[in-house]
């Protein structure tokens, strides 16, 4: 094993980028057959590359593992430093596994630009993984921010009919965000002098109403990435517009961006200021489960509705996030990752009958059973697990941070549970709809079960969605070391402190 | 061998449901019920090893969740409860896939159909067998999942869905208590294995505790919650509306999951937890309130019903309440043995009236039967003792379960002990009317059916007919042979660590020495509510419709069963439906779209278009700008500069 692993990982997908661009010559046919091949191939083996840290990623310790470190920027004090723990390695391999699958999954669908489309969707693999591998705040700055702008291009150019009010409401909400991190980024670097995510982590000491203001400008910037309530509007419209795989990315990774941020920089770096914004937390979280599920309720269009169900979840990851104990913090990475899978595994599922049909009308559906069967059983599955059945992925995370909010406050535990009612709703109402009833829409008669190479896309995620519902041990035994490290460092220094409040946040100027 | 029960429903399921078409339907039927008559001839062999010769035990699989303490395994736990359970379940799940052989002949999804039921009796087998809360949430959760499926089996029918999903809903919302309650049990006991549990409920059993504001006694607030998923499940009086539309499905389904096993689980659940609930004598006392109100509720409904089916339903309902108040007097070991002995007589009720339905072509509506009890001599005969057994006629089953529930709450000597009884007793002339109502109502008078009904009207094929005959069997003598075991003198031994009791809440024991006159009175009431059923139903047909006038609104009230589903319609789904709308337009469009990101764009939009409104390109409006401009300069220097 090499000791540049990850940025093998990180760059590889640029050397798909790089054959693509300077190799692919002929007519427009042939360029799109080979920038797909190559494309996939790319990103096969980034996946499999990837695999090494399944597999050498030593369990048991909190430590940053596979750790680079190189000058990048000496005269601003920048670094090139990477490496991973039992909190972001995960985030990795979901990354390159879900790549391949959007890449297989754009096979037919996407007909126009293709070399650029296969360009943008590695490129945005360098830059998911480049993200969750940054150990400096300023090269994770960097990724993270750039990470829009594929996304971006994605939506706005083989989106739908609306794609560029889409893309740009996208781009807004999430780069007003952005400029204050960068703000509070320079304002960390300016009292603690340094960039390293290492040593912030493990030891800040930022005076307590500086965090709370730094708290708020971090907040800012990954609620919107979450997305939580109210800052979550930006989320339907992209997922609408933008193309099948870019639906699944988006779902998948980019949601977890934000989250991971919370984990990442705001308990460890903001410990005290944390503390105190929990409460807002966790009512926005809880007004996110109860409201959006009841708005997925209403919904006519297949992926908005599961748009917003992802925005329901995602307030299940935020509490947890919150409840700073063990239960509630692993189930909430937990949850990500399954939801990370499911709701992938849903936007696929919507793009196999958008394909065949061009609508994701709900109502032009019905009965699909019939003419379709080995799609109900797929897209079944997904359901409950995305209902949080257990046996599925979705039941660990959520029952987890179910149990976590319980020792936190039981009121909030209730209020989510609530989300265990509603989600059942809305996806089986969802369900019925689609593929149950009479099949006596004139259109539909036709219409064609999956081929292999779908059966192929939602393969791997069928097994890993039960695998993590039967033994999801293998999943929680990486991120337990970290998960209570962070947990022991924040209660460390919540207790070393006086507390704060928010009279400090005005007085003190 | 408990791996092996466990293993061979799934085994089915996934070969039914996944190679069912490459296969074809023969050979799907041949393996599930292959499978299923295995699993239950190796039930009895458990069930004597393990309930009759002591032999307790638990085998752990392997590890499923561990998140800091909150640790739990995969694996079966086999005792006593677990026994008697793994006979009701795969006994009556190995009888109802061979009756489904011949009832869904003419279906053409059959290895759909037989892949859903053992996939619900491998659930049904991981509920009981469980070791730790999280098990039995996973096999109550999939017992949920196998019944939406099987209710919604013809899902081309509209009622059907609706039907499906309303039975997933409202069990999760009994599953939300559920959850919560094992969350408190894990913060109060710091574990979530049942053996761990019960060896802490005594040093935890004055622990306070405070859920969402309310500060109060742990283990009552938990068991009251755990009861309220058990409500869910077992359709007590709140949470039942779901069951009745459970016949949606086809009844073999019904028969299996709505009546005999799935219904039961929340009586299991309570039966298993009673080291904890003996200690909430609180939570005990609610448990008896809903179940003997259940038992009452669902009895009067069951007085008017016409479909054949939804009659059996209601008085499953109020059965079900029989065992909870059995459970809420502490008899559990009653509550068990009403469970054990109702399986056996309502499988077979509810079969036979598939039988029935299969007769008439389909008829549900008894309005429409009457006058076949000479075209169908057998299915007749054998509804006439599923009808015995359950209203409490000696010597069949329901006689020594039902009354010896009847007398523990007799004997308990409470205020709810007594509202029980009562209640109960009152169910009980009315359980006995409206079954003979059903009887009458199908198979005597004149046939109103149509001829072309009429002359199809035939006896089921005997692959239909076996599985009611052993049924039957078990109708009769389920009781007989069982009540020294599960009630009687052997009791102690037989359940072992099983069941656990208070000494001072020994109600079974108590049961055995009530005054004279209350082991006669469910039997005098069974006898007068068949006899007035016979003067209604027989002697006097034009009686009910002048009785049913003169109570008209008593009526109505029961014929619409308490009107709880326009309740809930109005108070939940419709406003839930309304919001979720309001929500999305209002909320997240006019709102946040419209003061956040639209707006913003639209005011900047505006903003900019003044703006470039003023660039006219006529030089005097420059001029004229530059004036006022220089005055204002001038002005404010002269201002500032003034005070110097």
């Amino acid at each position: 094993m090499t000791d540049q692993m990850l940025s093998i990982i990180t760059f590889l997908p640029l050397v798909g980028v790089f054959f693509i661009l300077v190799f692919i010559r002929g007519d427009e046919e042939a360029v799109a057959r080979n920038s797909r091949y190559t494309a996939l191939w790319t990103s096969l083996v980034t996946f499999a590359v990837s695999l090494t840290l399944w597999f050498g990623f030593e369990r048991g310790t909190p430590e940053f593992q596979f750790v680079e470190e190189y000058n990048w920027i000496p005269s601003l004090g920048l670094t090139y430093r990477m490496g991973v723990d039992g909190i972001s390695v995960l985030f990795v391999l979901l990354s390159t596994l879900l790549t391949p699958l959007c890449i297989l999954a754009s096979w037919d669908s996407v007909k126009t630009r293709v070399r650029e489309y296969m360009v943008a969707f590695l490129a945005l693999e360098t830059l998911m993984v480049g993200m969750f591998c940054a150990l400096d705040f300023m090269l994770f700055y960097v990724f993270f921010e750039g990470v829009l702008i594929p996304m971006f291009l994605i939506i706005g150019i083989w989106g739908g009919a609306r794609r560029v009010y889409a893309a740009f409401k996208f781009f807004l909400y999430t780069l007003l965000g952005s400029v204050l991190m960068l703000l509070a980024i320079m304002a960390i670097y300016f009292q603690t002098g340094t960039m390293d995510i290492v040593t912030l982590v493990s030891n800040a000491q930022i005076p307590g109403n500086m965090q709370l203001w730094l708290w708020l400008a971090f907040f800012a910037s990954f609620a919107v990435k979450v997305p939580m309530w109210p800052v979550h509007t930006w989320l339907p419209d992209a997922h609408v517009e933008a193309p099948t795989a870019g639906s699944v990315i988006l779902a998948g990774v980019l949601l977890k961006m934000g989250a991971y941020g919370f984990l990442r920089f705001s308990l460890p770096i903001m410990p005290e200021a944390s503390a105190y914004f929990t409460p807002l937390v966790f009512t926005l979280s809880i007004i996110a489960v109860i409201y959006t599920s009841l708005v997925a309720l209403a919904q006519e269009d297949m992926k908005k509705l599961i748009a917003y169900s992802s925005v329901a979840h995602m307030g299940f990851v935020t509490i947890g996030i919150f409840t700073m104990n063990q239960q509630g913090i692993e189930g909430a990475i937990f949850q990500m990752l399954s939801h990370g899978i499911v709701s992938g595994a849903l936007f696929l599922c919507v793009g196999v009958i958008y394909d065949r049909m061009h609508t994701r009308e709900i109502d032009r559906y019905g009965g699909l059973v019939e003419r379709m069967p080995a799609y109900s059983v797929i897209f079944i599955v997904f359901t409950l697990a995305s209902v949080g059945l257990p046996g599925t992925g979705g039941f660990v995370g959520e029952f987890l941070v179910l149990v976590g909010a319980f020792q936190a406050n039981t009121l909030v535990a209730l209020l989510a549970a609530s989300g265990m009612v509603l989600g059942a709703a809305y996806m089986l109402y969802l369900y019925r709809r689609v593929i149950f009833g009479r099949l006596t829409k004139e259109d539909l008669m036709t219409i064609l079960d999956m081929n292999w190479r779908e059966k192929a896309v939602f393969a791997p995620l069928l097994v890993i969605v039960l695998w993590m519902g039967i033994y999801p041990v293998s999943f929680l035994d990486v991120m337990s070391a970290s998960v209570s490290n962070l947990i022991e460092n924040y209660n460390a220094t919540l207790a070393a402190s006086d507390g704060v409040s928010l009279a400090s946040l005005w007085s003190d100027k | 061998m408990d791996v092996v029960i466990v293993g061979l429903p799934l085994a089915g399921a996934i070969i039914a449901g996944l190679f069912g078409r490459t296969i074809g339907d023969r050979a799907s039927q041949i393996v599930t019920c292959a499978f299923m008559l295995l699993a239950a001839g190796l039930s009895v062999a458990v069930f004597f090893d393990v309930a009759i010769g002591g032999n307790a035990r638990t085998t752990e699989l392997f590890t499923w969740i561990n998140s800091g303490d909150f640790e739990l395994s995969w694996a079966l736990r086999v005792d006593t409860l677990t026994a008697v359970m793994l006979i009701v379940v795969n006994g009556v799940s190995s009888m109802v896939h061979v009756y489904s052989v011949g009832y869904m002949s003419h279906d053409k999804h059959r290895p759909r159909f037989f892949a859903y039921l053992s996939l619900f009796t491998f659930f049904m087998l991981m509920l009981v067998t469980a070791d730790n809360f999280v098990q039995m949430f996973f096999g109550w959760e999939g017992v949920g999942l196998a019944s939406y499926l099987l209710i919604g089996f013809w899902y081309e029918k509209p009622s059907a869905c609706a039907a499906a999903i309303k039975a997933f809903l409202v069990n999760r919302v009994g599953d939300i208590g559920f959850a919560l309650g094992i969350m408190g049990a894990f913060v109060l006991f710091g574990a979530v294995g049942f053996d761990q549990v019960f060896s802490a409920v005594e040093s935890q059993k004055d622990a306070q505790f405070a859920f969402i504001g309310i500060e109060g006694h742990a283990l009552t607030i938990i068991c009251i919650l755990l009861f309220v998923g058990a409500m869910g499940k077992s359709a007590q009086l709140g949470l039942h509306t779901w069951l009745p539309d459970a016949m949606e499905g086809p009844t073999p389904v019904s028969a299996l999951i709505h009546a005999a096993t799935m219904v039961t689980a929340g009586v299991f659940m309570l039966a298993r937890l009673s080291p904890m609930f003996e200690y909430a004598p609180t939570a005990l006392e609610l448990v008896t309130y809903i179940g003997a109100g259940t038992a009452f509720f669902a009895a009067t409904v069951g007085l008017t019903q016409t479909d054949i089916k939804r009659v059996i339903a209601y008085s499953t309902c109020s059965q079900l309440g029989y065992m909870f108040f059995a459970l809420g007097v502490s008899a559990y070991g009653g509550a068990i043995f009403h469970l054990f002995t109702h399986a056996f007589f309502k499988a077979l009720l509810f079969l036979g009236a598939g039988s029935v339905i299969h007769a008439m072509s389909n008829e549900q509506d008894m309005r429409n039967m009457g006058g076949i009890y000479k075209l169908i001599p057998a299915t007749y005969g054998l509804m006439w003792i599923g009808s015995l057994a359950l209203a409490g006629i000696w010597p069949f089953a329901g006689y020594f379960s039902k009354d010896l529930v009847l007398e523990a709450a007799y004997a308990d000597h409470s205020a709810h002990g007594g509202f029980a009884f009562w209640l109960g007793i009152a169910a009980a002339f009315m359980t006995a009317f409206y079954s003979w109502r059903l009887l009458f109502m199908t198979f005597h008078g004149k046939p109103r059916a149509s001829k072309e009904v009429m002359s199809h009207v035939h006896e089921s094929p005997m692959v239909m007919m076996i599985p009611l005959i052993v049924l039957a069997v078990g109708a009769v003598f389920s009781g007989l042979l069982g009540y020294n075991y599960f009630v009687g003198d052997l009791r102690v031994e037989f359940w072992g660590e099983a069941l656990f009791v208070l000494p001072e809440n020994d109600t079974i024991e108590a049961a055995h020495h009530v005054p004279g006159w209350v082991p006669w009175l469910p039997f005098v009431v069974a006898v007068s509510g068949i006899g007035l059923a016979w003067l209604f139903y027989v002697a006097k047909p034009d009686l009910p419709q002048t009785f049913a006038n003169a109570v008209r609104p008593l009526y109505l009230f029961s014929f619409n069963k308490w009107y709880f589903d326009e309740l809930y319609d109005a108070l939940f789904v419709r406003p839930a439906m309304a919001l979720g709308r309001k929500l999305w337009k209002a909320g997240d469009g006019a709102i946040i779209d419209g003061f956040g990101p639209d707006g913003v764009a639209e005011s900047t939009r505006n903003l900019a278009q003044r703006i470039s409104a003023l660039q006219t390109g006529y030089v005097y409006h420059y001029a004229f700008v530059m004036l006022i401009g220089v005055v204002g300069l001038v002005t404010w220097y002269f201002l500032t500069q003034a005070g110097v």
